[in-house]
């Protein structure tokens, strides 16, 4: 049950990253957001099966939800009508295969060289765990990472004003 | 065969070479965000598999920093976008030679 789900999902995952970056059908900045969701949930269902329940949720409500709708805005708000057919260019198209390809090759060459190491047990990744981790031993991290939301919270409000100087 | 690390791996190493593809193929600036993120989303299967199958959630704590990361990151690109898109009504990266001459 738990190998069916995991190859249901690792497929998804793949296919829609792949529709993504290089829709043969439609070259509409929408399509590809919105198979950057569907991307995005079935990785969440990847990280249920892995059993870290916390970060599945964080990615459905931070990314399918806040990043997405953001996307979504963006794309509405500069109305790209005219780029939609969009060309692709031959050259970046052959240097992306050849980057991509190697490099893909390169990581699979280095998994398939042998195990990984002995099984240990596994880690549940539940909301209490990761919280007492959170507070505890990454607590500097963590406020840091509030200040940096800060900083790009007035670094956006001040792109975003009309007059840029 | 049951699941194991490996299998994850593979799914992240080609998903992380798919977004590498779209970055450096495409001319939309969105679509290159969206690549982004497909990368960030790879890292991120990575570090959660390993943090479960070596028994430490230490792994699952730097995916909850990166996922903030990358919302900071994609809120001030696309502000950068949209200010671009004012001086400059093109999406397409390589039309973007102002510091050129």
């Amino acid at each position: 049950m738990q190998d069916a789900l995991f190859y249901t999902f690792a497929c998804l995952t793949l296919v829609c990253g792949f529709l993504v970056v290089a829709n043969p059908f439609s070259r509409n900045p929408v399509t590809s957001a919105m198979f950057l969701v569907l991307t995005i949930v079935s990785l969440a269902g990847l990280f249920v099966l892995l059993h870290a329940f916390f970060l599945a949720a964080v990615q459905i409500l931070v990314y399918a939800g806040a990043v997405m709708v953001l996307f979504l805005f963006v794309i509405m708000l500069l109305n790209p009508g005219a780029e939609a057919e969009e060309r692709l260019r031959l050259y970046g198209v052959i240097t992306g295969l050849l980057a991509a390809g190697s490099l893909l090759a390169l990581l699979l060459r280095s998994l398939a060289r042998g195990p990984l190491g002995e099984t240990t047990p596994l880690a549940e990744g539940g909301t209490r765990e990761l919280g007492r981790l959170l507070f505890t031993e990454y607590l500097l991290p963590f406020e840091i990472i509030s200040v940096l939301l800060l900083v790009a919270m007035v670094g956006v409000v001040l792109l975003g004003k009309k007059e840029l100087k | 065969m049951s699941v194991g690390l490996e299998h994850y791996l593979v799914v992240s190493a080609t998903l992380f070479c798919l977004g590498l593809f779209g970055v450096l193929s495409r001319r939309n600036l969105l679509v290159l965000y969206m690549g982004l993120e497909l990368m960030l989303n790879a890292a991120n299967l990575a570090l959660v598999a390993f943090s479960r199958f070596n028994g430490n959630l230490d792994g699952q704590v730097i995916v909850f920093f990166v996922i903030t990361v990358a919302a900071a990151e994609v809120a001030v690109g696309l502000a950068l976008l949209v200010a671009l898109y004012r001086k400059r009504r093109d999406p397409r990266v390589d039309e973007l030679t102002l510091l050129k001459s």
